[in-house]
C-alpha cells in the first residue's frame, strides 16, 4: 500500500467514520446548545454589569471589579474544574454541562463589562452633559446617546474575546461533556482509529471557520474610520 | 460555613499538599518562560512574512492565522497527543504542549504584530530607507519598534492568555499548577488544592490583570 494509502486508512478511515458520524453530530448539537447559552448569558450578563457601574455607586463598583477581574485573571478550566470537582463537597452537584456553561459564561461575563465599561467611558463627558441639558433623562442618554456609540467601538473586541471563549467549550470534555471533542474522543478509543478526531476536528472548522471570517467582516464595517 | 472552610480553606491539607502544589507552580512558570517566547518566535514569523504585502504570500497567511482562531487549542492539544502515535509518532505531553502553543498563539501574536507593522507609516520605511539602510535593519531599528509600542497593550493581553492557557497541559498529563492540584485532591479527597491554585493563579496574574485594564481605558480615551 502507498504510504498515503496507510495514511487515509488510519486517519480517514471511511468505515469507522460513517459509524461514529451520528456520534459526531450529536457532539455539534451539544456544542451549539452550549456555545450559544454562553454567548446569551455571559454577554447579557456584562452588559448588565457596566451599565451597573455607570450608575457610579462606589461598594457596588469596587465589588464589579473585583468579580471581573477575578475571572479575568482565573484559566477557564480552572474554575470549571472549581464548580465541577469541588461544589459537590459542600453538597451541591453540578453537572459536567452546567460546569462548563456557569465558567464560561462568568468569563465572558467578566471581559465583555471590560470592554462595554471601556466602550461607555470613551464617550466623552460633553455628550452626557449635553444629552442631560437638552432634557434627555439619565436612562435616556444612555441609550440612546452614549450607548449606540460605544457599542461601535466594542465591537472588534468584543467579538475576537466571543470567539476566544465560546471555542473553550471544548474544555467542557474535561468533565465529561459530549460535546464534540469528547464524542470524538471516546469514539476514538472505541474504535482505535484517530478518525473520528479528525472529523472532530473537521467539525470545529465548519462551526467556528464561517464565525471567524464573519467577525473580520463585521470589525471592517464597523471601524472607526480615522 | 463549617463545611466551606473543611472543604475549600482546610489549613491542614493545605500544609500537606503544598509540596506537590508548589512543585506544579514551578513547571506552570517554567512552561509559561517557554511558550511565551516560543509564540511570540512564531508570531514574528508570521508578521513579517504577512508585512511583504504580496497577496500570494498574504492572503494564505491570513488563512493560516483565521484557521488558528478558529480552532480550539485544546482540539490542537489532543489531535497530537493522540492522533500522531496513529502515525507512529509518539511525542510526550510537554513536546505537544509546546508544539501546540507554537502554532496556536503564534497565529494571535503574528495577528497583532502583523497590525502593529501595518499602523507604522510607510513613510517611515521609505525615510529609513532612503538614509542607506537594508530592508532589515529598516524593519529591525524603525519599524518593529514602533510596531511593537503601538500594540503593546494588545501582545500583553495575549501574553496572559497564553500563561492561563497552560493549564491545558493538565489534560496532557504535564504536572503543571492545576494537574498537581487535582493530583493532591485526589489523594486528600478534598478541594482545598484547587481553590489554591486557583489562588495562584489569581495572585499571579492579578497585577497584570490591572495593568491591562488601565491600558485599555486610557487607548479607548484617547481615541
Amino acid at each position: 500500500m502507498s504510504s498515503w494509502g496507510r495514511f487515509a486508512e488510519t486517519f480517514l478511515n471511511t468505515k469507522v467514520m460513517l459509524k461514529y458520524l451520528p456520534d459526531i453530530l450529536s457532539g455539534v448539537v451539544v456544542t451549539i446548545e452550549l456555545a450559544l447559552l454562553i454567548v446569551v448569558t455571559g454577554i447579557g450578563a456584562g452588559l448588565t454589569l457596566a451599565l451597573l457601574r455607570s450608575l457610579g455607586v462606589r461598594p457596588l463598583n469596587w465589588l464589579i471589579i473585583v468579580i471581573v477581574d477575578l475571572f479575568r485573571s482565573l484559566p477557564p478550566l480552572v474554575v470549571i474544574v472549581l464548580i465541577y470537582f469541588g461544589l459537590p463537597s459542600v453538597n451541591i452537584s453540578a453537572s459536567g454541562f452546567v460546569s462548563t456553561w456557569l465558567s464560561l459564561a462568568f468569563v465572558l461575563m467578566a471581559f465583555s463589562e471590560e470592554i462595554f465599561w471601556a466602550g461607555i467611558t470613551s464617550v466623552a463627558k460633553g455628550q452626557w452633559e449635553a444629552a442631560r441639558s437638552t432634557g434627555l433623562s439619565f436612562g435616556q442618554t444612555l441609550m440612546n446617546v452614549v450607548l449606540p456609540q460605544a457599542f461601535r467601538l466594542t465591537i472588534p473586541p468584543l467579538t475576537n474575546r466571543t470567539i476566544a471563549i465560546t471555542k473553550g467549550t471544548a474544555l467542557g470534555t474535561v468533565v465529561a461533556v459530549t460535546e464534540i471533542l469528547g464524542q470524538a474522543s471516546s469514539a476514538m478509543s472505541n474504535s482505535y482509529n484517530p478518525s473520528p478526531l479528525m472529523m472532530g476536528a473537521a467539525a470545529y472548522l465548519v462551526l467556528f471557520f464561517p464565525v471567524v471570517v464573519a467577525a473580520r467582516w463585521v470589525e471592517t464595517r464597523f471601524a472607526w474610520k480615522r | 460555613m463549617e463545611a466551606i472552610v473543611q472543604s475549600f480553606f482546610n489549613l491542614e491539607i493545605i500544609a500537606a499538599s503544598w509540596p506537590i502544589v508548589r512543585a506544579g507552580l514551578w513547571n506552570t512558570v517554567l512552561l509559561s518562560l517557554l511558550v511565551v517566547p516560543l509564540g511570540l518566535l512564531g508570531g514574528l514569523m508570521l508578521a513579517l512574512l504577512a508585512s511583504a504585502k504580496r497577496p500570494m504570500i498574504r492572503w494564505p497567511l491570513m488563512a493560516w492565522v483565521d484557521f488558528f482562531r478558529a480552532f480550539p487549542p485544546l482540539v490542537l492539544l489532543i489531535l497530537l497527543f493522540a492522533g500522531l502515535p496513529f502515525a507512529g509518532l509518539e511525542l510526550g505531553g510537554f513536546v505537544c504542549v509546546a508544539i501546540a502553543f507554537f502554532l496556536n498563539t503564534g497565529a494571535y501574536y503574528g495577528e497583532i504584530l502583523r497590525a502593529g507593522i501595518d499602523s507604522v507609516p510607510a513613510g517611515q520605511i521609505e525615510a529609513a530607507r532612503s538614509t542607506g539602510l537594508s530592508r532589515l535593519q529598516a524593519m529591525t531599528y524603525v519599524v518593529l519598534p514602533q510596531a511593537v509600542r503601538n500594540v503593546l497593550p494588545d501582545l500583553l493581553s495575549n501574553t496572559l492568555e497564553v500563561v492561563k492557557l497552560t493549564a491545558l497541559g493538565s489534560v496532557v498529563a504535564v504536572p503543571e499548577l492545576l494537574y498537581q492540584a487535582r493530583q493532591a485532591q485526589s489523594l486528600t479527597y478534598n478541594p482545598t488544592p484547587i481553590v489554591v491554585a486557583a489562588i495562584i493563579y489569581f495572585v499571579m496574574l492579578w497585577p497584570v490583570v490591572r495593568l491591562l485594564s488601565r491600558l485599555e481605558n486610557r487607548a479607548f480615551a484617547g481615541r
